[in-house]
């Protein structure tokens, strides 16, 4: 009980003022303590951490390389071949490592700068309003109407289907929806008095902006930025199934799978590896996000008791 | 009265928006490369004929002029041609409207059901939270949410091809048809009879349709369950409830009714997602929708193809929020009258 009331003091004074600041830090701690009892999300965190760290440090000692093509075709899992070997020879297991590394990749990429544009956008439409509010108001409609896979698949094509500019071409794409929820919180805690005192302390417009009102969504914030990471995935995932995203020699789970996925009948070894890594990633990702929501949220103590 | 005003204000929105998005899009399909790169460097192919295309491509035009005659010739039916079948060229609004038709009719399918059933559940995972019932639906929810939807599409043909042979085992493929369930693109969906046709249809849409059911079903089953757990502990439905009234009153006259305004929200928003989803899930199931069109059209640069099928899909989400505006309005009488 008393910390539900302490995190809901935390999150309305936070960040108020200087004084405030041994309170702004003490609701970081909140919500570390918060998550940490998440135990589905912390959980989470265990398996997203061993598929990362898996996908960096197994592909060093494992034996084969992903562009490794000598091997007969369509072997059956062994011990030599954990998920068997492709129609060309390749071995599964390498190209599963390799895509998890291109996917987790793309999938960060895309999360950071659709939460800076989103954020940058959205904080500056909702504080000044006005011309700049409807503008960039406009601007978020625009791309919302524009279907994101077509455009996202033209671009791709023009511009090649390397792993960065598939990200730099969803995130163009997918920075819509923090953009509108920043703007809806900066509209309302605009008008409270800490932003309007830093203002009549001669805060000019970037300072207020960056200096009060970003730290003060800063739950948002990050809520948002992870599950930006889980759809992201499947954003890639999907624009690369069709044959639209990364291209060869970059590679991805998507690509991955809708090189193999017609084997499922026969292979299933072929399909699952990859699937089951993708939908882990999204999974925990997802979960994470759901306890973070939970762990910044002051009302949620409120609910449960 | 007010309600038609509300819409006219939102369309008077959204008739600039699509207008200065078509353009954009125009200068990035024309910016994607010469369409005909690939027919110039083939030979047997003349310099007039490639000529006649480039002609009739517009390419010979600036962009603004370019511009103009195709949104002209757009807004009066005539979509230009495509050239995704090199030299033999076919008209690009019959095989835009015939591949809408296709995914139109799998997207309506799966969000009716997916709306029914994700409201239904949403609805009652809140009011039995914390039971079985509600982890449940939560964490079912949860799942497909996280799932690509290829993945679902891919799993649900794997056990539609198992289906189909333990039906044919079975002796039951005389009347349900063989195979059942189409996993790859049917020829027709009606067969002789009334019957028949039923079958047809049930066997043809169900497996693609469930894929992008489950999707969206997850979403609005998550977004259903915690409105409706942010009205059942508003003051007035407590009011409700010490004037007496019954809990099953309650929950469909005062709570329900307001819970239902913010999935009215999602099904916009939402819709865009489900439409990339009809087009993954047909490749999956090889249908000859707006994926493949626009696959096709990617791939062979055809710049006519592109802005018929980017311009559809954008007016059909302008339709959708639209519906979704019609349906707050109803739902919410402070839109109506304010």
């Amino acid at each position: 009980m008393e910390a539900g009331v302490e995190s809901g003091h935390g999150k309305n004074s936070g960040g108020s003022d200087p004084e405030a600041l041994p309170e702004a830090r003490s609701q970081g701690r909140m919500v570390l303590r918060k998550f940490l009892r998440h135990k589905l999300a912390m959980g989470s965190v265990v398996v997203l951490a061993l598929i990362i760290l898996g996908s960096i440090i197994l592909p060093l000692f494992y034996p084969h390389s992903y562009a490794d093509a000598s091997f007969s075709s369509y072997v059956e899992p062994s011990a030599e071949h954990p998920l068997g070997t492709t129609q060309v020879g390749k071995d599964m297991m390498a190209q599963v490592l390799r895509g998890t590394q291109f996917s987790l990749l793309i999938a960060i990429t895309v999360a950071m700068l659709t939460t800076i544009i989103g954020v940058v956008l959205g904080a500056l439409a909702g504080y000044l309003r006005g011309f700049t509010d409807s503008a960039i108001s406009r601007l978020t409609d625009l791309f919302l109407i524009v279907p994101s896979i077509a455009a996202a698949a033209i671009m791709v094509r023009v511009l090649s289907g390397s792993w960065y500019v598939v990200a730099l071409v969803l995130a163009m794409f997918a920075w819509m929806p923090i953009a509108r929820i920043t703007r809806a919180e900066a509209m309302s805690l605009s008008q409270r008095e800490f932003i309007e005192a830093a203002r009549a302390s001669g805060a000019g417009t970037g300072r207020v902006v960056f200096k009060h009102l970003v730290p003060n969504m800063v739950g948002t914030i990050t809520v948002n930025a992870t599950l930006a990471v889980a759809q992201a995935v499947l954003a890639e995932a999907a624009l690369s199934f069709i044959g639209l995203g990364v291209q060869i020699p970059d590679t991805s789970l998507g690509l991955v799978i809708s090189e193999n996925y017609e084997q499922m009948q026969g292979r299933p070894w072929l399909f699952f590896g990859a699937f089951t890594v993708l939908v882990l990633i999204s999974l925990t990702i997802n979960f994470i996000g759901d306890g973070l929501r939970d762990a910044f949220d002051p009302r949620q103590r409120k609910v449960k008791a | 009265m007010n309600l038609v005003v509300y819409i006219l204000r939102r369309l008077a929105i959204s008739i600039p928006i699509l207008f200065v998005g078509s353009f954009l899009v125009f200068c990035m399909v024309a910016a994607a490369g010469d369409p005909l790169g690939e027919l110039r460097t083939q030979p047997g192919v003349s310099q007039e004929s490639i000529d006649q295309l480039s002609h009739q491509l517009g390419l010979d035009m600036g962009i603004v002029p370019r511009y103009f005659d195709w949104l002209g010739g757009f807004l009066t039916g005539d979509w230009g041609i495509s050239i995704a079948q090199g030299s033999n060229m076919q008209p690009v609004f019959p095989k835009i409207m015939s591949a809408f038709e296709v995914t139109i009719q799998l997207i309506l399918a799966a969000e009716i059901i997916a709306l029914l059933l994700g409201v239904a559940v949403g609805v009652l995972a809140a009011v039995k939270q914390y039971t079985p019932i509600d982890y449940i639906a939560t964490t079912m929810a949860f799942i497909f949410f996280s799932m690509p939807i290829f993945c679902v599409a891919i799993v649900l043909k794997m056990y539609g091809i198992d289906l189909n042979v333990m039906i044919n085992d079975m002796g039951w493929d005389s009347w349900l048809g063989n195979p059942f369930l189409k996993t790859t693109s049917p020829e027709s969906l009606s067969g002789d009879g009334f019957f028949d046709s039923i079958i047809g249809y049930i066997g043809g849409l169900l497996l693609p349709t469930l894929s992008i059911m489950f999707i969206s079903f997850a979403a609005y089953s998550r977004f259903q369950r915690s409105s409706m757990l942010e009205t059942m502990n508003m003051d007035y439905v407590r009011t409700a409830q010490a004037k007496g009234i019954s809990q099953g009153r309650v929950i469909m006259r005062h709570a329900f009714r307001n819970a239902l305004i913010p999935v009215t929200t999602l099904f916009s928003v939402n819709f865009v997602t489900v439409v990339t989803g009809a087009i993954i899930t047909e490749r999956v199931f090889a249908w000859n929708g707006m994926g493949s069109v626009l696959v096709e059209a990617v791939n062979k640069n055809d710049p006519n193809t592109l802005m018929g099928w980017i311009v559809v899909i954008a007016v059909a989400v302008v339709v959708a929020n639209l519906i979704a505006d019609l349906v707050y309005g109803i739902l919410d009488p402070r839109i109506r009258v304010g």
